[in-house]
């Protein structure tokens, strides 16, 4: 067996740079940030060792499945006999490749983030919420039990509040913080009624005996939750569908997406790592991790099938009309994630039919690279225009050579033109769909048209569509070069990530179960190229020049793009039901028997006791014949009492 | 018999004066003589109860030294606690001395 006891550090390097420059970071903030970068430097070189020692040095078992690995584990409560909860490090194939992502990611955006904060008054407690997110997000993937997972779960929920919170003095951005702790809080709830009803059924919150005694299928423990029934459903499917709730709202699928375009208030690398890559793919990993659990109960799969294939080409459709540039890119990746979602839903357990669950894993790895570089490549252009809007943009390809190169790279790895990596993994998704169910296909490459169609609109609106010669509109906007080289590098980094990831393979390495052999099927590669290729095509006429053509476009299509535009109106309906129905049918009620019945007892008894005291206290005057006369008045009616009623 | 409720009367009427007297004065000197007073009223009593029902008895004589004696101690204690309260508000009429309630 070997030692994998030093991915342990991976996590307290980051732990430690987070005490450190959140308690002396005020003193050294240029510091600070070195000391992170080189903080997540060493953390990603570990978690590389660690890979390549599990993957390339190591070997599938005598079951043709990549061993599972508890490499650390220590009780840390003990409640009883049975009930414990442990903390220690799971080592298997899809918590590997988490480590590499990211750490990878993160190691980018802090190296990123030197020069993109640079000069901003809270540097260093930039730094240490980044490595705080970093701890939490690496410790959510190494859980070996659910309990832990939910634990670092809560962690980066509240890292993610900090900083999407970051520049608090921004009335929007404290409102976009709280929207993204309410909401994803709130689907929490869901997660930990799940985590109850799926522990208390087997007995354990350990990942591995929840799975070895769920996949029983004739043991008493399996048959005893498939078989209790509430609503129409086993106990199990409610408690996959709740468990299904949290990741859902960590990784904002529909309904529970909308905190995730307010997000992108925080700083762009943020967006970048947290919204992007690591964070929001939670709730696939979340699935991806139990999924031997789901595989055993074919409804609650549907349930995360229909959403993430909804929440696709629903999010697809909004990113055209946006025009705020993170917008569009925080409304692709709810996309992408709800691809990720119906891949492991199309998905099946055993050999070939698992192609869904590795395409979806594959998936998580490539985007999480293009979908950092798109982002990154913002900030580059947000830095160098200083704004989010569209319209401020074009023509900026002679001004920002690299990033223009970069970001085409990354939009063609999106839209799935060959042989970027995003082509590959959405190959496998949309294989693993076709074979499972076709209207969720149709789904799929409907969504893979429009999401090339968005990207090359965001490109072509980015860095051509103007003349070269009027790029920039703002004065200050020429102050300063395209980019320093430590945001260059993590965009080179990253390009070379994306040119070069889909090239990994990944079947061997990542699967449900045992072994899987993908046959290529050369029509659905055609056919899902050409989804593509015919987004860019309409991309190009709508906007590789000036033209009037997508306003008129906009004007016929009347009020279903006005209803895209606004999101079709999720927002306005959470509004809606929290403020109108909510609070008027709710709150108000409730807050008036609070007022008036419970605040009521008490006053009642407060005011009761204060008239009585104020009545008693008359006797004590302190006037010395008030008591003498009542000494007397006792005295004669004592008196009066021996002597003639005793 | 009728000796001893002549007597009882004179105590009598020697309490109650006291007591009047207690309650209506204001100055503490005054009160204290009232006090007074109605102690010399309750030795009387003793007295007559002796001599007439228990004449063989001493009893009633005793406690008649007895109170007298502790109420000469207690008028000293009085006056050493009229004088502190003097210094202290400037007055010894009853009315104005109202911190006791605290």
């Amino acid at each position: 067996m070997v030692n994998y006891s030093y991915i342990a550090l991976v996590l307290i390097i980051p732990l430690a740079v987070f005490i450190i420059t959140g308690l002396f970071g005020k003193r050294f903030q240029s510091f600070s940030g070195i000391l992170g970068t080189a903080g997540m430097l060493a953390a990603a070189c570990l978690s590389y060792y660690a890979a390549y020692q599990y993957f390339i040095l190591g070997s599938r078992g005598a079951d043709c499945a990549w061993p599972t690995i508890i490499a650390l584990k220590q009780t840390w409560l003990q409640f009883s006999p049975n009930l414990r909860i442990e903390m220690g490090i799971m080592v298997d194939s899809i918590s590997v490749m988490m480590l590499v992502v990211v750490t990878t990611v993160s190691l980018m955006v802090h190296l990123y983030s030197i020069s993109y904060m640079h000069g901003e008054e809270r540097f260093s407690t930039y730094y240490s919420f980044l490595s705080l997110f970093s701890f939490s997000m690496l410790g959510l993937v190494i859980s070996t039990n659910i309990f832990q997972m939910y634990m670092f779960w809560e962690l980066v929920g509240v890292s993610s509040f900090l900083l999407v919170g970051f520049y608090f003095t921004k009335p929007s951005a404290v409102a976009a913080a709280k929207k993204a702790f309410i909401v994803t809080r709130f689907a929490d709830l869901g997660f930990l009624a799940g985590i109850l009803i799926l522990s208390f059924y087997s007995e354990s919150l350990d990942f591995q005996t929840i799975i070895h005694r769920m996949m029983d299928y004739n043991g008493s423990i399996f048959l005893a939750a498939n078989s209790a029934s509430f609503m129409g459903a086993s106990a199990l499917t409610w408690a996959l569908c709740l468990i299904f709730i949290g990741g859902a709202g960590k990784s904002a699928m529909f309904p529970l997406h909308i905190w995730l375009p307010d997000a992108m208030e925080g700083p762009t690398p943020v967006s970048a790592l947290i919204h992007a890559a690591t964070m929001v793919v939670a709730g696939v990993f979340l699935v991806a991790r139990l999924f031997p659990v789901y595989s055993q109960i074919p409804a609650a799969l549907d349930v995360v099938m229909y959403v993430g294939a909804f929440t696709s080409l629903f999010a697809a459709i909004i990113a055209c009309t946006q025009t705020d540039i993170k917008r569009v890119l925080a409304y692709s990746t709810i996309s992408q994630i709800g691809y990720m979602m119906f891949g492991l839903g199309v998905s099946g357990y055993w050999g070939d039919k698992a192609l869904g669950f590795s395409g979806s894993m594959f998936h998580l790895f490539t985007h999480a690279m293009f979908k950092a570089l798109l982002f990154l490549g913002a900030g580059a252009v947000i830095h160098f225009i200083h704004s989010n809007e569209m319209g401020d943009m074009g023509g900026l390809r002679k001004k920002m050579p690299l990033t223009n190169i970069v970001f085409l790279v990354a939009c063609l790895a999106i839209s799935g033109i060959p042989p970027f990596s995003g082509f590959f993994s959405k190959e496998e998704i949309l294989t693993a769909a076709f074979n499972h169910n076709k209207l969720i296909y149709a789904m799929g490459l409907v969504t893979a048209a429009i999401t090339a169609f968005y990207m090359f609109r965001l490109y072509f609106s980015i860095f051509w569509n103007k003349p070269a010669s009027e790029a920039g509109g703002h004065a200050d906007a020429h102050s300063h070069g395209e980019a320093p080289v430590t945001m260059k590098i993590p965009l080179v980094f990253l390009c070379l990530a994306t040119l070069v990831s889909g090239f990994i393979p990944f079947n061997e390495f990542v699967t449900a179960f045992d072994k899987l052999e993908v046959e290529f099927h050369l029509p659905l590669a055609i056919a899902a190229v050409s989804a593509g290729a015919i987004g860019i095509i309409i991309a190009t006429i709508l906007y590789l020049k000036p033209s009037t053509m997508p306003d008129k476009i906009a004007a016929t299509l009347g009020s279903i793009y006005q209803s895209a535009h606004r999101k079709f109106y999720v927002d306005e309906l959470y509004l809606f039901i929290t403020q109108k129905v909510v609070f008027n049918l709710i709150s108000a009620p409730a807050a008036w028997f609070d007022r008036n019945v419970v605040d009521g007892m008490m006053n009642l008894i407060a005011d009761v006791t204060e008239n009585f005291s104020d009545e008693v206290k008359t006797f004590q005057s302190g006037k010395i014949s008030g008591y003498v006369m009542w000494f007397f008045a006792g005295a004669i009616l004592l008196s009066i009492l021996i002597v003639y009623v005793l | 018999m009728s000796e001893m409720k002549f007597i009882l009367l004179i105590s009598f009427a020697l309490f109650f004066i006291g007591v009047y007297g207690f309650l209506t004065r204001r100055n503490m000197i005054t009160m204290l003589m009232a006090v007074e007073l109605m102690l010399n009223a309750v030795n009387i009593n003793f007295i007559v109860f002796n001599k007439f029902l228990y004449a063989e008895k001493m009893d009633g004589l005793f406690f008649t030294i007895f109170i007298i004696t502790i109420a000469a101690a207690e008028a000293a204690v009085a006056i050493a606690i009229i004088i502190n309260l003097y210094r202290k508000f400037n007055s010894i009429n009853e009315n104005e001395i109202d911190t006791l309630k605290w």
